[in-house]
């Protein structure tokens, strides 16, 4: 039930969404057609307006968009004339979508057990080190580390392709610049997490029911202590899956991150909408996703 | 008949603020790390005056690697690398303070009043915090930034220098108006729990006005969540603008910042010859940075921490 109300909630979200983002991009001065044939008549100027109906009142072009868009049709690009904005988008998402998953999955593997041996290690040498270390990958942003993995591991060592988009090898340099940075806040919740949980009644209980220290750590406190992380994943994956501008323009991949900025940039207006969307209904099903798993996982929460 | 003077010191009264930095300098990493960054930004005010090289001054040393004169190396016009880093980085503290300045502002206010009023106001307010936080934010500092600069090219009357200057605060409005959602947040979640104690209502009984209320009752106390999310808000906001001087919306040639350095070391890479030094020295320069704030924060965090009273 709450859940279904969650689902309906969307919908007038969505609908403020899309129109903030119309909006948005037709509050910017210059216009789509701006940076091509300088020399264009003010007739094909006019013309070309009114072929997008960019002459009609935003109120009535919104009332075409959002009909359009619930047939399923965003339209079509104003820079890539011949292809659609969902063309694109379908074109871009499959690489952007390996490549955000990938790196989420990465940032996992290294974030949470960094996070679990730093707090199981509380206090300790092991948990200075870790610490450390997930607040230095906080500093090294993927514009500093992805040039240097280029040139130390594709140019000097020749271990990896410099860039391009084709094989697993490909995806190995792309996945450490974009997930490496995340690692950092995902240990940080994970150690958090089980510093509160390691400190609730329950697992006072566990022990004193004489379960081995194992089965406390990993049966019970890890559930309750993910959580945190499960909370910050949801947006976490939404930005990753939908491309990174800089990984994808350093690596050169044909994802969708470029066109998010590029279609910003050159007032491609309905590739802007079509993509802040896409990237909203993402977010929303995702945190929907993460609120129905952190129910899951801690029974003490009920939706109701 | 002796006078007996006490040598028991009197018991130090301390408000919970005073407290609170206690504890922040009994942390030895959060304390170094300010030490680090005090000494930091001295060196980079100071710059001028040690070194008379102009960071904007181009040679046909080109590419040179570090050496005894060029410490740092040079670019590719020849500039000494050394001298934009440290122009660069002062650009880029710069950006990242007032920046999350602009964002603390816009959040707490935000907070405070959708807290405070509470119903339908509060509801209303934080429904549009929600919403902002379902937009990708890059297209919102894109669109700000490039209304801004449309408009700016657009009047002829003003001189070169204040375009710049005008870009310059475009840029820092441009991120904090971004990065305020989350303090928002907080705020709120903090005068939710402050305004029903019983020294609002005790001020309210009085006849304080709503502004005398949120300003001396409500805002001392959360001072020190602010100050900690101001230090947090620092580092993200410096990397948010080497991001945008990545795209080149960021600080404008000849200027720097460290991002546009790194940006345009990363322009530089080939597979013929590889100028490392211009990653890696304005690289390591964000990142010591970086990390020194996040330790300040992080020590700001624990020592204002209210669970930390004993």
């Amino acid at each position: 039930m709450y859940f279904l109300k969650r689902i309906l909630m969307m919908a007038p979200l969505l609908l403020v969404i899309s129109f903030l983002a119309f909006a948005m991009v037709r509050f910017v001065p210059g216009g789509p057609f701006d940076a091509e044939r300088r020399a264009a008549s003010p007739e094909i100027e006019r013309n070309m307006r009114a072929k997008y109906h960019l002459d009609e009142p935003i109120w009535k072009q919104y009332g075409r968009f959002l009909n359009d868009a619930l047939h399923g049709d965003l339209g079509p690009s104003f820079k890539y004339r011949n292809f659609s904005v969902s063309e694109i988008i379908a074109q871009g998402l499959p690489v952007s979508l390996t490549l955000g998953a990938v790196s989420f999955l990465f940032a996992l593997g290294i974030g949470i057990p960094l996070g679990f041996f730093t707090a199981v290690n509380r206090g300790g040498l092991g948990d200075y080190a870790g610490s450390f270390l997930a607040i230095l990958v906080i500093c090294i942003p993927g514009l500093v580390i992805g040039p240097m993995l280029i040139m130390f591991f594709a140019i000097k060592l020749r271990l990896f392709p410099v860039a391009l988009w084709g094989s697993p090898m490909h995806v190995i340099l792309p996945m450490i610049a974009l997930g490496l940075y995340f690692c950092g806040p995902i240990a940080r919740l994970m150690r958090e997490g089980m510093n509160t949980t390691l400190h609730s009644e329950f697992i006072t209980t566990a022990r004193a029911k004489g379960l081995s220290e194992t089965a406390v750590l990993i049966k019970h406190a890890f559930r309750i202590a993910v959580l945190p992380v499960l909370s910050y994943s949801g947006p976490l994956l939404a930005d990753l899956l939908t491309g990174s501008f800089v990984v994808e323009n350093l690596f050169q991949i044909p994802g969708i991150g470029v066109f998010m900025v590029n279609s910003s940039l050159n007032s491609d207006y309905t590739m802007v909408v079509g993509l802040v969307l896409f990237y909203a209904v993402l977010l929303l099903v995702l945190n929907l996703v993460v609120d129905f798993v952190y129910g899951v996982l801690d029974p003490r929460v009920r939706y109701e | 008949m002796t006078t007996v003077t006490s040598t028991v010191a009197a018991p130090v009264h301390l408000s919970p603020n005073q407290r609170a930095w206690r504890r922040f300098f009994r942390n030895r990493t959060a304390t170094v790390s300010a030490l680090f960054l005090v000494a930091f930004v001295t060196l980079i005010l100071l710059w001028p005056a040690i070194s008379s090289t102009n960071p904007n001054a181009v040679s046909d040393a080109q590419f040179v690697k570090p050496n005894s004169h060029y410490l740092f190396g040079t670019d590719v016009h020849g500039r000494d690398l050394l001298s934009r880093i440290c122009y660069g980085a002062r650009v880029s503290l710069l950006v990242g303070l007032v920046g999350a300045v602009v964002s603390l502002v816009i959040g707490v206010s935000w907070g405070l009043v959708s807290g405070y009023a509470g119903g339908r106001t509060d509801a209303a307010m934080m429904r549009i915090v929600d919403v902002l936080y379902s937009m990708p934010t890059i297209v919102f500092v894109i669109v700000l930034i490039t209304a801004m600069n449309a408009t700016l090219a657009k009047t002829q009357t003003l001189s070169a220098s204040t375009v710049r200057s005008l870009q310059f605060i475009g840029l820092f409005v441009g991120l904090g108006a971004v990065s305020w959602l989350t303090m928002a947040r907080i705020v709120r979640g903090q005068v939710l729990s402050l305004r029903s104690r019983a020294f609002v209502d005790a001020s309210r009984v009085l006849g304080a006005t709503h502004t005398r209320i949120l300003l001396k009752h409500i805002l001392p106390n959360i001072y020190g969540i602010i100050i900690v999310y101001l230090t947090l808000t620092i580092p993200s906001i410096i990397l948010y603008e080497s991001f945008l001087s990545y795209l080149g919306l960021g600080i404008q040639p000849p200027q720097a910042s460290l991002g546009s350095l790194i940006a345009s070391g990363a322009e530089q890479i080939n597979a013929v010859r590889i100028y490392w030094w211009l990653i890696i020295f304005p690289g390591a320069t964000l990142a010591l940075t970086l990390l020194a704030l996040n330790f300040v924060g992080d020590g700001l965090r624990d020592a204002f921490d209210p669970r930390a009273e004993r």
